[in-house]
């Protein structure tokens, strides 16, 4: 044990006992929430959830066509948003770190990340809705997709340059060219950080309802059509909490523990799979 | 690896998506007001098992429901705000009233339990005003020979988002108050002198039966699920009565619809020794020329036989039916406007 | 040299052939990647710069109506059709200052505590449990923040912070008024949640980053946990420590169904934080829905133009900063 001085010791156990006092706020915040869901959601979740659809009030029934369409517009809104998030972050730090463009579409999507999501929800409107004529599950995931660009182009950028330099020159002195240094090394050495950028987009669009709501409308029915009104959790979740009957403010506290419950799961899983490193 | 993952999943994606906009042509959706969206999905879960066709209404207030009409995205909208005759004739649309329903005063006061206080127009204006400042105002008092008010300050509670509720509710302080109207008006979102806003009736509500002294004004169904000390209020003809649906019915049934223009025709204030003062309607508003004017016939069927057959399931849910008078009236004028080709695309009567 | 001694073997021509065909193969995969991202950016560019652009002509109405006065001036009246944004601006930069203040000592503060303190075996459920809380969709944080959390707020904290705070003289009166529950104070309480693992998972992840060899050479020359990491570990991983609090000051500036629910929507600016207020977004998705004349939109759009323009502000101000900390760090 080295000798501190007092002061320094001191000052070490306060920081620390902060630290730690920050870490047990954090805690207490999720149980906060976590237990409302819980208290309020839990009655509500029969297997009849996940097998029947949105009931008008006063009947029984689940929310089958609000999770199935979700789940189709969330996938399909990932997996537009975050490749074009990933190689526009790419360029940002690799191919064109000292461009004139860079800079450009760097402001830009910060300034996007901070956009109000219902502003996206009417440019699509704009853009797709009014074109095709009517309310579509298409336009809702390309209005997630472009929720999902800018946190994944930013978190890539952020954590590609974080990468030392040392580990690309060695890369390629070895020869290999610049796209394996970028797929082999780069990536790899950031990828914990990439996985968190998609969680956090997954996350933010999970539970969007201002964007939806002008752009895949919503739907009563059971429908797998994308070019149709579709239905999504958020949306039914926003209806129902705010509306006077309980059978449908106990779907929506539901609902909310179903998105809750899933996203917990899938830090899990893509931790786990995604990541040795924060295991450390 | 995973990127190539990631890369041939969005290739998919795109496909699918591409695939999907070529299909098939719109189905039947209409969208718009908050207030008549519980009633519209009990219809339209009936008629679904009934018929087999799926209307699809979704609730994005009845401003958005005016706009989504006008720019031709959904087969119909609804809105508690009437348009006036002019706008429907620019536009080329044709509205009338779907259900209509009540908006009652709710109070949060030590020992006043519901029906026991009793405002009249002019009172709940000063009250909104902020000029009726605290419970025992001489103004509340007189209203109120009988009833202990306590000295507690008065919290105003209203609605923070643009809502046909508050459109309907600030018409009817409009038209009892000079004063009212002058200085705020009627709309679906006012400048408020006081109080807090609260986001939708739920909110409202929530907030009434938490704050002592709060006063705010919701929709009939959410004071009665919610169990809120509803008021009293005077009507046009300086009768008291409860808020119930039987004067809910006595507003609607002494409306003049055959007069109104457009059935442009708001029902607060109406005259009627029985009739609630703060009643309102929900319109439903379609294009007289459609673009699919087989999605329009669907949509006029669904509404005829809403007329027809979701009276019981609309008074279930305190909604006010349109009196059988009306709806006659309704299915005249409809038939003749929605048309295509030169013929109405579908017969109501 | 290995190459210049098999170049006369003619086993050393067929590989040199063939890694003529290697060199081409990477040259063509290199460009097409190059070119991939490229693209990218550009669609990012065209996309957002559209947002924009749309922005900018939805908000011409009433920029000709109001002008400037636009931007300094509380009025929100629909009815006279008189609109001005200044009560949604203060709101926008008060919520966000209440939740930073909160997000980024408690978010650091959690970093610290995951990447020092906390057993090994406890920092993956721990770190995951603070991410959830970014998890948490914004509409949940909005009926949550209706129906649990202002309620609690109404019953429990706000009257003892009326009751304690209120009377200091001048600083007291960001804490007076009665408990609505509903205000300022509790949209951006609620925004300091969301936010919080934003900064957090990303002070943790670059946290991590920092050679173990630099944190060793602290701990050799007898410095404190504390000492190491402030000046160690913070110094190295400043960069992305403020990525971290950029990303969070950019969610709270934007947010917007959670503080729907909660903020009240007034268009007014009092002294209080108890009271009722209205941020940018809030207004935008109160109203938005319900707003029927043309200058009445074109407000509230030129509102979400404004919003942009703070966070482009905000963003520059923060990148002069890191500019002025590299530099120093580099003289």
């Amino acid at each position: 044990m080295p000798s501190y001085s007092k002061k320094r010791r001191t000052s070490n156990a306060v920081f620390l006992g902060l630290s730690f006092g920050a870490a047990a706020l954090g805690l207490v915040a999720l149980v906060f929430i976590l237990a409302a869901l819980l208290w309020n959601g839990i009655a509500g979740l029969k297997p009849s959830v996940f097998t029947e659809m949105t009931p008008p009030p006063g009947s029984a029934g689940g929310l089958l066509n609000a999770i199935y369409g979700s789940v189709v517009m969330t996938v399909l809104g990932l997996l537009i948003g975050a490749p074009i998030g990933l190689l526009a972050g790419t360029y940002m730090a690799e191919h064109g770190r000292y461009s004139k463009l860079t800079i450009v579409v760097r402001f830009l999507n910060d300034i996007l990340l901070s956009a109000p999501s219902i502003i996206i929800g009417l440019f699509v409107y704009e853009v797709v809705v009014t074109r095709l004529g009517h309310f579509s599950g298409v336009a809702g995931a390309l209005a997630l997709a472009m929720l999902v660009i800018p946190v994944v182009a930013r978190t890539t950028e952020d954590m590609l340059l974080l990468v030392p330099n040392t580990l690309r020159e060695a890369a390629s002195a070895m020869g290999l060219p610049r796209s394996h240094v970028v797929w082999k090394v780069a990536y790899a050495a950031a990828r914990p950080g990439i996985v968190t950028g998609l969680l956090l987009a997954f996350a933010r669009i999970s539970g969007e309802t201002a964007p939806l709501l002008f752009t895949a409308l919503n739907n009563q029915f059971w429908n797998t059509d994308l070019n149709q009104p579709t239905a999504s959790l958020p949306t039914v979740i926003f209806q129902f909490a705010l509306s006077p009957y309980k059978d449908w403010q106990q779907l929506a506290w539901t609902g909310a523990l179903i998105i809750t419950a899933t996203v917990l799961l899938l830090s899990i899983a893509a931790r786990s799979l995604g990541s040795t490193r924060t295991a450390k | 690896m995973t990127m190539k993952v990631i890369a041939r999943a969005a290739l998919a994606a795109t496909v699918l998506a591409a695939g999907a906009l070529s299909a098939r042509a719109a189905d039947i959706s209409g969208a718009g007001s908050t207030f008549i969206y519980p009633v519209f999905a009990k219809w339209a879960d009936t008629y679904k098992k009934d018929t087999g066709t799926g209307i699809n209404y979704q609730s994005i207030g009845s401003g958005g429901g005016i706009k989504q009409i006008k720019a031709n995205t959904v087969t119909f909208g609804a809105t508690d705000a009437p348009l006036m005759e002019k706008d429907l004739n620019d536009n080329g649309l044709v509205q009338w009233p779907m259900i209509m329903g009540g908006i009652v005063p709710v109070v949060n006061l030590d020992g006043v339990k519901a029906g026991e206080l009793v405002l009249d127009g002019d009172t709940l204006a000063k009250i909104f005003m902020g000029t009726v400042k605290t419970w025992n105002d001489p103004a509340i008092a007189k209203l109120n020979p009988g009833v202990k008010l306590p000295e507690t300050a008065i919290v105003v509670v209203h609605r923070s988002d643009g809502s046909g509720t508050t459109f309907n509710f600030t018409n009817y302080l409009s038209k009892v108050s000079a004063d009212w109207k002058g200085k705020v008006g009627e709309n679906s979102a006012v400048e408020w002198p006081v109080g807090l806003g609260a986001k939708g009736n739920e909110g409202v509500a929530q907030n009434v039966a938490n704050t002592k002294g709060a006063v705010g004004y919701v929709e009939y169904a959410y004071a009665k699920q919610n169990n809120l000390v509803t008021t009293k209020m005077v009507n046009h003809d300086g009768k008291t009565v409860a808020p119930a649906m039987d004067s809910f019915s006595s507003a609607a049934a002494n409306a003049d619809w055959e007069h109104a223009p457009g059935f442009y025709q708001i029902l607060t204030d109406q005259p009627g020794a029985q009739s609630w003062p703060i009643t309102a309607s929900t319109f439903v508003v379609m294009h007289k020329d459609p673009k699919d004017a087989a999605a329009s016939a669907e949509a006029l069927k669904f509404f005829s036989w809403a007329f027809k057959n979701g009276q019981k399931e609309a008074e279930a849910l305190d909604y006010i039916p349109i009196p059988q008078k009306v709806v006659t009236l309704i299915a005249a004028k409809v038939d003749s406007s929605i048309m295509s080709g030169g013929k109405p695309v579908y017969d109501m009567k | 040299m290995a190459d210049i001694t098999l170049q006369d073997r003619p086993v050393a021509r067929r590989i040199d052939a063939g890694r003529a065909a290697v060199l081409s193969r990477f040259r063509t995969v290199d460009s097409i990647f190059a070119g991939l991202t490229l693209g990218a950016a550009i669609l990012v560019l065209v996309l957002l710069g559209g947002v924009l652009v749309s922005l900018v002509v939805g908000s011409l109405p009433a920029f000709n109506a109001f002008g400037w006065r636009f931007l300094v001036t509380q009025t929100w009246n629909p009815n006279d059709d008189v609109y001005g944004a200044l009560g949604a601006i203060y709101g926008t930069i008060v919520t966000s200052l209440i939740a930073m203040a909160i997000a980024i000592p408690v978010g650091i503060g959690i970093a610290i505590f995951l990447t020092e303190l906390c057993p090994f075996g406890l920092r993956k459920p721990i770190g995951m449990a603070i991410e959830l809380l970014a998890g948490i969709p914004s509409i949940i944080y909005g009926i949550w923040g209706l129906f649990v959390f202002a309620p609690f707020l109404q019953s429990t904290v706000e009257p003892a912070l009326i009751a304690v705070l209120g009377p200091i003289p001048v600083f007291g009166a960001l804490f007076q008024g009665p408990p609505y529950g509903i205000g300022v104070l509790t949209a951006g309480l609620i925004l300091g949640i969301m936010v919080l693992p934003f900064i957090s998972s990303v002070s943790r992840d670059v946290f991590l980053t920092v050679p173990p060899v630099l944190k060793e050479a602290g701990y050799g020359l007898g410095c404190t946990t504390w000492e190491v990491m402030r000046n160690v570990v913070i110094p190295f991983s400043r960069t992305g420590v403020i990525g971290g609090v950029m990303l969070a000051l950019g969610r709270a500036l934007g947010e917007t169904m959670a503080v729907t629910f909660v903020i009240g929507n007034a268009h007014k600016i009092s002294a209080s934080i108890l009271l009722p207020g209205t941020t940018i977004s809030a207004a935008i998705a109160n109203e938005f829905t319900e707003a029927v004349g043309d200058l009445y939109t074109s407000s509230l759009i030129e509102l979400g133009l404004i919003l942009f323009v703070i966070t482009f502000i905000v963003l520059a101000i923060a990148r002069y900063m890191l500019l002025r900390i590299q530099r120093r760090a580099g003289a």
